[in-house]
């Protein structure tokens, strides 16, 4: 990837000197409830420049609606609470007015999404889409210079003969390389967050580690943030430095990849990775599993959220575990961790 | 699924064999192979985008020819568009291929009426990868798992025989006189997977059967689906585009692209050592937790699909 600040032209110059070294998202205490149930509770978390984070779950566990919290991009019948900060905005973002989100969404952070075809516009050709970003937010004088630098985004992201592509509507292109488009759009304005949503899930395993390549390689050349959500944790291990994991709408376990990964202590995070690791089986040939399925809304057990479906589970898993750890980056929330030896701790 | 539904009701509406209380496998001599695939070939016209010219051909499969033993676990790999799915519709008996011949159990599939299939339904069931749209939304899991019986009016206790299905799956009987929403991705794949084996076939197709799921319930899922290929004896043809998965179950495996067989062999073999270029770009692009706490990044994993690019390219 050839210099970003050639291709987009930087935005406002303040944006990337203030604050240096404080982290670039800061999220604390965050919520979100619909009029019946709380979907999320109490995320908090914070990622630095150049750091990439990764957000772990199942489906429903919560994770694309702390990423859409976080944008301001919530369903009306949602409401956030708690606090998002990010570095060159004024506002926190839970609670902002819609002119001051609109300004911050594509030019400080912005979002690739997992279905491609979906997040881009049918009825306009990608190289003004890619062109429009920059153009809504004033990061080039004209519609010119927008052009020519979303033709040279287009082939930043590996496209071949980005001046095609450009004219090219996006169902005349691959799921992988609209994935591209969609990534050249959100890295048009060098943003200082990068939320990337299942972004090669839909795509094949080929496809995939190319356009994995190019979001560490994106977000590495503009030493930008990455908050980076998957249900895969092979994906989230590969491209990711530290982890979160969430479940039911809590973040049961956060630290650095290799700690979760060899060490996990919640129980949750335990079978996970056990259930993941295709290439182990027990004793008997057969593959480690999580007992039970994902509950639906409003079904979680009252206190641990996991406990109807942990084997350690007493009756002390009915109080909500507090977090134990040095910081809401590293630590775990669980009353019957697993030990470093992986006994049970008393 | 609509089109397998409507043929087999069709079919079990004009016609009663009297071979039909005798499944197909138990006549067929051992050594016969499950499945066999000779030279088959599949086009598809596009729609014509001018008055003079036909629509422009799309070559689906060119030239495939495999063979699936009794009691195997056989697993095909490859990317969306390579085949997969028009070789298993083949297979299935839902689609005519443009050439070439399949047998199912030394019976010819090709070429044959509807009618004339019968053997094929009560051999050969399918497991589709999406369960909320391959379970009609509108029908009791009792209704779900007793239709191939209606459908081939296999006699019997019906509901004896779905309260077996449903525990064989690792569901309770109970839950029978409930509809498909009430269930979770897991749950609703085990209840395909009982449909499939109603009328006790001897062959299952399952089409990406876990690809919808989520990672923990996965693992359920294929531990349930081994279980009872043991169980029951199955050969099991397992198409998926996880590498993982497939090694997990299959003993050996066809990797396939652009609508032809690239490499087959023992699935360890293909995966430890593949021999062809598209073969190591698959293997190399796959992350792992192993290949990721070891220090491979995203560009380590691309930089081996580039490479096996490369090297496929100089080849050709």
């Amino acid at each position: 990837m050839s210099r970003p600040s050639d291709s987009a032209g930087s935005g406002d110059p303040t944006d990337s000197l203030d604050s240096v070294g404080g982290p670039v998202l800061s999220v604390e205490r965050l919520g979100v409830t619909s009029s019946r149930y709380s979907l999320v509770e109490n995320v908090s978390l914070q990622i630095g420049a150049g750091e990439r984070v990764g957000l772990i779950g199942e489906s429903g566990s919560g994770k694309t609606l702390t990423a859409l919290a976080i944008l301001g991009l919530l369903p009306e019948t949602l409401r956030a609470s708690g606090s998002v900060r990010l570095r060159g905005a004024d506002v926190d973002l839970v609670g902002a007015c819609e002119h001051d989100l609109a300004d911050i969404r594509g030019r400080l952070v912005s979002m690739v999404f997992q279905e491609p075809m979906t997040a881009l516009n049918p009825t306009m050709r990608v190289g003004r889409q890619v062109a429009e970003v920059m153009l809504v937010h004033e990061t080039v004088a004209g519609r010119q210079e927008a052009d020519a630098a979303a033709v040279a985004l287009l082939a930043d992201v590996g496209l071949p003969e980005p001046a095609a592509v450009a004219r090219a509507y996006p169902h005349q292109l691959s799921g992988g390389q609209r994935q591209r488009v969609v990534l050249a759009i959100a890295l048009a304005n060098n943003p200082a967050l990068l939320i990337c949503d299942e972004p090669t899930t839909a795509l094949d395993v080929t496809v995939q580690a190319l356009v994995l390549d190019l979001v560490t390689r994106g977000v590495t050349a503009r030493d930008a943030a990455l908050l980076f959500i998957s249900h895969d944790l092979a994906v989230v291990a590969t491209v990711c430095r530290r982890v979160l994991v969430m479940y039911g709408g809590v973040v049961v376990e956060a630290g650095p990849v290799e700690q979760i990964l060899t060490a996990p202590r919640h129980r949750y995070t335990e079978g996970l990775v056990a259930a993941s690791t295709i290439e182990t089986t027990d004793a008997q040939g057969r593959l480690r599993t999580i007992r039970g399925s994902v509950p639906g809304h409003g079904r979680y057990p009252v206190g641990c959220v996991f406990a109807n479906r942990c084997d350690a589970a007493t009756s002390a898993c009915e109080v909500e575990p507090p977090w134990v750890g040095e910081s809401v980056d590293v630590g775990y929330a669980c009353h019957h961790p697993v030990s470093s030896g992986g006994g049970v701790d008393a | 699924m609509w089109d397998m539904r409507a043929t087999t009701r069709c079919r079990a509406a004009v016609v009663s064999m009297p071979e039909a209380s005798t499944p197909a496998r138990q006549i067929a001599a051992d050594g016969i192979p499950a499945v066999d695939v000779v030279d088959l070939t599949k086009d598809y016209r596009r729609p014509r985008v001018s008055l003079t010219t036909p629509g422009p051909v799309v070559h689906a499969l060119r030239g495939v020819s495999l063979q699936v033993a009794q009691g195997q676990r056989f697993g095909i790999v490859g990317e969306s568009g390579c085949g997969k799915s028009t070789l298993l519709r083949i297979l299935a008996g839902l689609e005519q291929p443009s050439s070439g011949r399949v047998a199912v159990m030394g019976q010819a599939v090709t070429g044959r009426t509807e009618r004339s299939l019968r053997f094929l339904r009560e051999n050969l069931q399918l497991v589709f990868q999406d369960p909320m749209s391959s379970l009609d939304p509108r029908m009791r899991v009792r209704d779900i798992v007793a239709e191939p019986l209606v459908g081939l009016r296999l006699g019997g206790d019906h509901a004896a025989r779905v309260a077996e299905l449903l525990s064989a799956v690792g569901l309770d009987p109970d839950v029978a006189d409930r509809y498909p929403h009430q269930f979770s991705g897991g749950q609703r794949q085990r209840i395909s997977i009982a449909r499939a084996l109603a009328p006790s076939p001897g062959i299952l197709l399952a089409d990406e059967p876990v690809s919808a799921l989520d990672v923990s319930v996965r693992a359920q899922v294929l531990n349930v689906l081994s279980d009872l290929v043991d169980t029951y004896a199955l050969t099991l043809v397992l198409v998926s585009h996880d590498l993982g998965v497939v090694r997990h179950v299959c003993g050996r495996v066809a990797v396939m692209k652009g609508g032809q067989i690239v490499e087959t062999g023992p699935t360890a073999q293909v995966y430890d050592a593949p021999t062809h270029p598209y073969t190591q770009a698959l293997v190399a692009a796959v992350p792992t937790i192993g290949k990721a706490l070891s220090g491979e990044r995203a560009a380590d994993l691309a930089a081996g699909v580039r490479r096996a690019r490369d090297a496929a390219a100089g080849q050709a």
